[in-house]
């Protein structure tokens, strides 16, 4: 099983990979830092609908519950304890 | 009633020609060639490396023909008009889409590069980045087709409300590239030619 901090670097990178976060580097990511709006990545829709396929593909994790996305896609930290949460041992 | 072209680029066979004058020059495959571009010119706008290879020409192209005669700094946001064409349509990022659908054991379509798998998306990239809100259009041709972008452009400008057009053809299909874009404004002291079909056909075949 993967620690906290373990899975926050592994989502920096998957991040990064599979948004084309091509200028930016895992540790410029701070995991407590927003992933949306200013003042964090700036990612926009398209990333939070391929944010989602990465859960699901990467943890099979589905996220169903739309009203919580805003909570849970906060950031590196909350996307990381979101996925502890849920993932099947 | 006469218009001109203020300004001209294209981005074809590893090089970028501005004006007649070759710019950059690097023998690397598309991708590499285009973000070596952006690099050289120190362009900042990281949702360039999300883009899907149309639309990375398209904005390379536009961003060095647009930074010494960028259309924004002189005309309303509505008074430029993007013409655009292809023959190829977005069917290189089509074929990359099908890729994340083909194995329905591991079905996870991309959103991001969906959002590629239309060719005027290009123009939204390059209206997005330049405010533009003015008129846009999209044409699919057989090939490179002066006399119909000659004819919209000028139709644009008979309408009324366009002052400025950014005209041209975009076309990226499996290994094969070719961007060539143009800004025509209907009152300019010093253009580079006149705007009409066959000095447009000369600068697209001759540079």
């Amino acid at each position: 099983m993967e620690t906290q901090h373990q899975l926050e670097e592994n989502l920096k990178a998957q991040l990064i990979q599979q948004l084309n976060l091509a200028e930016m580097k895992p540790e410029d990511i701070k995991p407590e830092a927003p992933l949306f709006g200013d003042g964090g990545l700036g990612l926009d829709s398209i990333d939070a609908l391929e944010i989602i396929v990465l859960i699901e593909k990467n943890y099979g994790i589905k996220i169903l519950n739309s009203e919580k996305v805003k909570e849970i896609f906060y950031s590196v930290r909350t996307l990381a304890e979101y996925i502890s949460q849920n993932q099947k041992t | 009633m006469k218009n001109f072209i203020s300004g001209y680029c294209i981005v074809r066979d590893s090089k970028i020609n501005l004006n007649g004058k070759i710019i950059f020059e690097q023998d690397a495959e598309l991708n590499s060639f285009l973000t070596n571009a952006y690099r050289k010119f120190n362009i900042n706008y990281p949702k360039f490396f999300k883009m899907d290879l149309l639309c990375k020409l398209a904005f390379i192209s536009s961003e060095i023909l647009l930074k010494e005669n960028n259309p924004v700094n002189k005309y309303k946001e509505n008074e430029t008009a993007l013409v655009l064409s292809n023959h190829a349509s977005s069917l290189d990022t089509d074929r990359n889409y099908f890729k994340t659908i083909e194995d329905k054991q591991n079905y996870f379509p991309s959103p991001s590069v969906f959002v590629y798998t239309l060719p005027n998306i290009l123009i939204g990239e390059i209206s997005i980045r330049n405010k533009i809100t003015g008129e846009n259009v999209f044409f699919i041709s057989e090939k490179f087709n002066p006399g119909l972008l000659c004819l919209y452009t000028n139709m644009l400008f008979a309408s009324g409300n366009t002052n400025c057009v950014l005209a041209g053809w975009m076309e990226v299909d499996k290994e094969k590239y070719d961007g060539f874009i143009y800004l025509v404004e209907k009152i300019n002291p010093h253009p580079v030619t006149e705007h009409e079909k066959d000095r447009v056909s000369a600068l697209y075949y001759k540079g």
